[in-house]
């Protein structure tokens, strides 16, 4: 079972990193993606965001998906966060990070895990703007990414 | 029975987080019945809206069965990451 975790504390990156290479001397390779929340969006200066997800459904997505990636690719572990609740510019929203032996398989199941992550975990996101709050809309460059892997 | 949730949008859009309702053959005939509440439920449920929809926490079609005590859940596309 890979680590995946949805939390409303902040993210240690540099903790979670270190765990994946920690006691395993086969692991050459860990690539990390690092979302992370902007001050502007659609034009327009954002001041906060608030995460929503389905508890359980959620954790099971992430898991799903995490479980794919192990089957496509030669890899060693595995690991997504992702925050809920209150979030303010600059902090980090999730972090995908994927060890393997070597960096090739670790780059591309790093994308594959949150182009994934992007259309089949249930999060939303809700904006704080001057004008009061909005949710956000998919995108459909999000669909586009994650289609990608199905050729 | 079976649970219903709403989530985000659709949350606030209904004004109702859950509810219990006696159980419908698929998500399909569920989709109606709640349309058929009228106003704002036929808006988002109607053809318009996007919603998508999950019973018991995996991803559902229109055709996928529900059976007595399952949660089925209505949803807006996601957003996270």
């Amino acid at each position: 079972m890979y680590y995946v975790k949805v939390q409303r504390e902040s993210l240690d990156i540099p903790s979670h990193l270190a765990e994946l290479w920690n006691d395993n001397p086969r692991v050459g390779a860990v690539v990390s993606f690092v979302g992370l929340m902007r001050d502007i969006n659609a034009g327009e200066q954002v001041t906060a965001m608030t995460l929503e997800h389905y508890p359980g459904m959620t954790e099971k997505a992430l898991q799903r998906i995490v479980d794919e990636a192990g089957k496509r690719w030669d890899l060693e572990d595995i690991r997504v966060v992702h925050r809920v609740g209150e979030l303010q510019p600059t902090d980090p929203i999730v972090l995908v990070a994927v060890a393997s032996s070597h960096r090739g398989e670790a780059f591309r199941a790093c994308e594959f895990v949150i182009d994934y992550l992007k259309t089949q975990a249930p999060f939303w996101k809700k904006e704080r703007t001057a004008d009061g709050e909005r949710w956000v809309e998919a995108r459909h460059s999000d669909h586009n990414a994650e289609a990608r892997w199905k050729a | 029975m079976i649970r219903l949730r709403y989530f985000a949008h659709l949350r606030e859009q209904l004004g109702i987080g859950s509810e219990e309702l006696e159980a419908a053959a698929n998500v399909d005939e569920l989709i109606g019945r709640l349309r058929a509440r009228g106003g704002k439920w036929a808006e988002a449920f109607g053809s318009e809206g996007q919603v998508l929809a999950a019973v018991n926490q995996e991803m559902a079609t229109p055709r996928t069965p529900i059976r007595d005590g399952d949660e089925v859940a209505f949803f807006p596309p996601v957003t996270g990451g």
